[in-house]
Parts: C-alpha cells; structure tokens; sequence
C-alpha cells in the first residue's frame, strides 16, 4: 500500500531521516517506534511532502507521491492524525469536521459518512457547536480522528494518538484504532506508547536517528524484552508486570 | 465636546471605506502571512474606473460595478502573474506589490492627470438629510449603509459558508488544511480576488467623498495598515472594530486639529500595541 524507500530528508542543515525504508500492507497496522527524536513525526511528514529537503521514494500502491502538494497526497487517499491534534480553534466541532468531508472512494469497505462518525464518536455530535479547542483532550483526539476518516482515506498515518490522554482515554484510543483496523484501513502508527502500539500492529519498526534499526512483527518484539529496553528504553516493569 | 453628529457620520462613513480596503488585506495576510502592498492602487484604480465609467454612461451604479470589477481583475493578473510564483517568498512579494504599486501610479497618472477627479453622487443620493437634530450629506449616510451591509455580507461568507470555514481554518493552520485535501493555494488566490473587488468598490464608493487623485492610494493604504494591525491579522471583526476607531478618531482630531489627525491615529495604534500586540481582537499565535 504505502512504501518508503531509501528516504533522506530534513529541515534545514543536517538530515532527519537517513535513509528510511518500510512499508504498509494493505490492512495492515504498523507499529513505528523510538525516541522522542526519532525522527517518527518527520518520517509522516515526508510522506505529505512537508519537508524542505527530501530524496527517495515515496509511493501509494506503487504510484509515487513525491513533488504532490499536500492536498495532492490527500487526494490520493493518505490521512493524517497529526501529533498535538492540530484542531483548528477558529472552528466549531462541526466547522472542524466539515473540513475533512470528501465523497468516498467506490473501493472502501467502510464509507466514513457523518453519520458514520456520530455513531462512532456520539460526543462529536453533542458538542457540535462549541469550539473545537473547548473540547477535553481525550475528545480533541477523537475529532482529529474523525475528522481525518471523513477524507476517506486508504492509509492513515497517525502520530501519537495517546500522546496526553487519561488511561481511560488511551483505551477508547486504542478501541477506535481496533475498529479502524477492522474496517480495511492500513495504518502507519506512530507511538510511545508500547502496550498500545503492539497491541493493535501486526509489525513493527524502531526508528533511531531516521534510520530502522529493528523490525519484525509486533508478536517478536512483544517477546524481546531485550530490544524493548535498549531502543526504545522503557516500560520494562511495565513487560514484567505483563 | 467634539461628538457631534456630523463628525460621527463623517467618521463612520470613512470607516467603511477603511474596512472594505483592510478586511482583504487582513484576511490575505492571516492566510499566508503576505502583505500586499498594492492594495492601495486597487482602491485607486477602483477610483478612477468609477469616474472615467459615470462620465461615458452616466449611470453611477455602473460605475461602481466597473470600479470593482477593474479591481478585480487587476487583482487577479497580480496573483496569478506574480505571487503564485513567488508562493512563500515574502520578502519579494513586498518588492513586487510596491513596485506595482508604483506603476499603478504613474500610468494611472499617464491616464487621469495629477488633479483630483471628482465623481457626483447619484440623484437620489444628493443633498443633505436631518439626523439627530444635526444636517449631515445623505450620500454619508449611505456609505455607513453600505459598509454595514457589505460588512455582513463579508461576515455571513466567513462564518457560514463552507468556504469561509476554509479560509479560517487556514488562518488558524494552513498547513493542517492542506493535509485534509484542501488547495490552500486556490483558497488564497478567491481571498485576495475577492478583497481586490471590495478594494475597488471601496475607491468607486469613496470618489464621491474624498475624490480620486495620485497619492490616495498611499494614503489609503497607510490607514488600512493601521486598521489591520489595530484589529489583529486576520481578524475581521476586528477589522470592523478598528475601522471604525480609527475612521471616528480621524474625523474628531481632523475637526479641531487637521494637520494632526494621522499623527493621533498612530499614536493610537502604538498604545493598543503596547498593551495588546495582538491587535485588539487579534488571538496570540503560537
Ligand atoms: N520543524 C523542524 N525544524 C527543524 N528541526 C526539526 C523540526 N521538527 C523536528 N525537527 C528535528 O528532527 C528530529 C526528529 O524529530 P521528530 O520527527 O519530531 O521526532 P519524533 O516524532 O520521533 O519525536 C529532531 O531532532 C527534531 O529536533
Ligand atoms: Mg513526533
């Protein structure tokens, strides 16, 4: 579905990705892994076009996307959840929701109508005219979400969606990425959150200074409390407890 | 005490024209952080269009539909001939709208002459009527009018339409925007488009008051520069707000002091700025 091979890029001076390359399966989740740093946020950006310096190749089910505008690669069918939700605060929810409206594609199994997205996220419809920053954090997430499903997208690229959220609301999180999953939608995840990330991915890759330095499916590194601790540096109480 | 009527009219009146020159340039501005420093000659092209129209077909409404429309197409040449090429290069944009606006100048100049051109009311806009106690000119009164309307009209666009959702949100995040599949870009160029027109209905509508000669533009652009730095970027309610402040602090200064009236309007904007960088109803960007 989407690739990435060999992707350099950066802002300015020094690179950010060094030559990145992996890959999203149809329906596939793919967990992307590491560091505050890593280069996670950047490597979704280079899929958009968003960077000043870029080489390589980028393509949707093998038709390249680079020199698109952003709205060109949206048009292609690749969504963004971006990283701080990125709501925009002169909108009511609805207004914020509006945005993203695009007539489906014929080759979904899910078309993400509005009604759809009520009966998904119900609270998106109750507080549909207030301002979308007044929302809490844990429902901001759900219209950013939303917002980009109703783009109707075949990848969505979602950056760290549980990033700030109360537990209860990192489990809705990882309810709704379940459900997305079961709607035929390939997703590139890009988490701090192992037990989340793994819990949804089939694999996995672990970015260090925008290279891939490991990767294997989510069951392996689940398994491989050695990795877990050495690249990624956390949560192995948390693998103990497990 | 300097409120009387006749000045608040005068003043509001101005602040219409102020508003419909600066709502386009706020708004353009909040888009894609680009001032267009050509906006003046919009207004001034506006201006002489109306009067060179009225003269030939006698009718001022046509003129003030030609007036607009020259606008608009100038405005148009200007975005697509040149800033769509020099898309996220602000420093050249300024050069390049000065220049035009240079240009604009001397042909119009070329055109028009040096000598203020005055455009007559319509008949039924002639004269004076009785407000408050005070005589006031009706086609003053018809100008507050029509930036009330055309400001709600502008207002109605923005916050209900799903292009003005479009235009907000790009305000607030272009970038964001244009990953949900919107050409930012086609957005800009219907904003600045339509901002001309309002410029050149602006200048149309003003000949009848102030007249049309060189050097209006300047002028015009300097006090629309104050109101949407007073107002906030971007913002256009308080574009309204800070026409109006700065069209009634112009009108009353003007009545007492001619020569200072400027002077006090910037002085007035360096105090709110003071206190309020953002423009009195301008929000902090991050
Ligand atoms: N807008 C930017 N300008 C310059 N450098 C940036 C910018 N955004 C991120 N970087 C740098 O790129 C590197 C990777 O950042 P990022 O992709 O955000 O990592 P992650 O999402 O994995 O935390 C970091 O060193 C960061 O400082
Ligand atoms: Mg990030």
């Amino acid at each position: 579905m989407l690739e990435l091979h060999e992707v350099y890029g950066g802002y300015g001076d020094g690179l950010v990705l060094n030559g990145l390359s992996l890959s999203v399966g149809e329906g596939q989740v793919v967990a992307l892994l590491g560091r505050n740093g890593a280069g996670k946020t950047t490597t979704m950006r280079a899929v958009f076009g968003l960077l000043p310096r870029l080489a390589g190749r980028i393509t949707l089910r093998g038709e390249s996307l680079r020199g698109l505008a952003p709205y060109a690669v949206a048009a292609r069918g690749v969504a963004l959840v971006p990283q701080g939700r990125r709501i925009f605060p002169s909108l009511t929810v609805t207004e914020n929701l509006l945005i993203g409206v695009r007539p489906p594609r014929g080759e979904q199994r899910v078309r993400w109508t509005l009604e759809e997205i009520y009966r998904l996220f119900p609270i998106l419809r109750e507080r549909g005219n207030l301002r979308g920053t007044l929302l809490s954090g844990g429902e901001q997430q759900m219209l950013t979400i939303a917002r980009s499903l109703l783009t109707q997208p075949l990848v969505l690229l979602c950056d760290e969606p549980s990033e700030g959220l109360a537990p209860v609301m990192v489990q809705r999180v990882a309810e709704i990425l379940h459900r997305l999953k079961e709607a035929g939608l390939s997703i590139l995840l890009a988490e701090q959150n192992l037990d989340l990330a793994l819990s949804v991915a089939d694999v996995a890759y672990i970015l260090e200074e925008g290279r891939v330095i490991w990767q294997g499916t989510a069951e392996e590194l689940l398994a491989d409390t050695h990795v877990q601790a050495t690249y990624l540096g956390l949560r192995v109480e948390a693998s103990e407890g497990a | 005490m300097p409120l009387n009527t006749a000045s608040v009219v005068i003043g509001l009146s101005y602040a219409s024209l102020l508003f419909l020159v600066a709502v386009g340039l706020s708004v353009v501005f909040g888009l894609m952080r680009f001032v267009n420093l050509a906006t003046g000659s919009l207004y001034l092209i506006g201006g002489y269009l109306a009067w060179t129209i009225a003269g030939e077909l006698g009718s001022f409404w046509l003129a003030l539909l030609g007036g607009a429309l020259g606008a608009l197409a100038v405005g148009v040449v200007i975005e697509r001939g040149f800033l769509e090429r020099l898309h996220r290069n602000e420093l050249l944009q300024v050069c390049l709208t000065l220049g035009v606006a240079y240009v604009v100048q001397d042909v119009t100049r070329w055109i028009w002459g040096g000598d203020p051109l005055r455009l007559r009311p319509p008949e039924s806009l002639r004269g004076s009527i009785l407000l408050l106690g005070s005589i006031v000119p009706t086609y003053r009164v018809a100008l507050i009018v029509a930036g009330v309307v055309l400001a709600g009209l502008v207002w109605y666009l923005l916050e209900r339409t799903k292009w003005g959702a479009y235009v907000r949100a790009g305000v607030d995040d272009l970038e964001m925007l244009e990953c949900l599949g919107i050409n930012g870009r086609r957005v800009f160029a219907i904003v600045f488009a339509l901002g001309a027109l309002l410029c050149g209905l602006g200048g149309a509508l003003g000949t009848p008051v102030t007249g049309v000669a060189p050097g209006a533009d300047i002028q015009i652009l300097l006090m629309a520069l104050i109101v949407v730095v007073l107002g906030g970027l971007g913002s256009v309610s308080g574009a309204v707000v800070a026409s109006v402040v700065v069209g009634l602090v112009d009108s009353m200064v003007r009545t007492y002091w001619p020569e200072a009236s400027f002077f006090a309007v910037w002085v007035l904007a360096a105090l709110v700025l003071a206190v309020r960088p953002q423009g009195l109803l301008g929000r902090v960007t991050a």
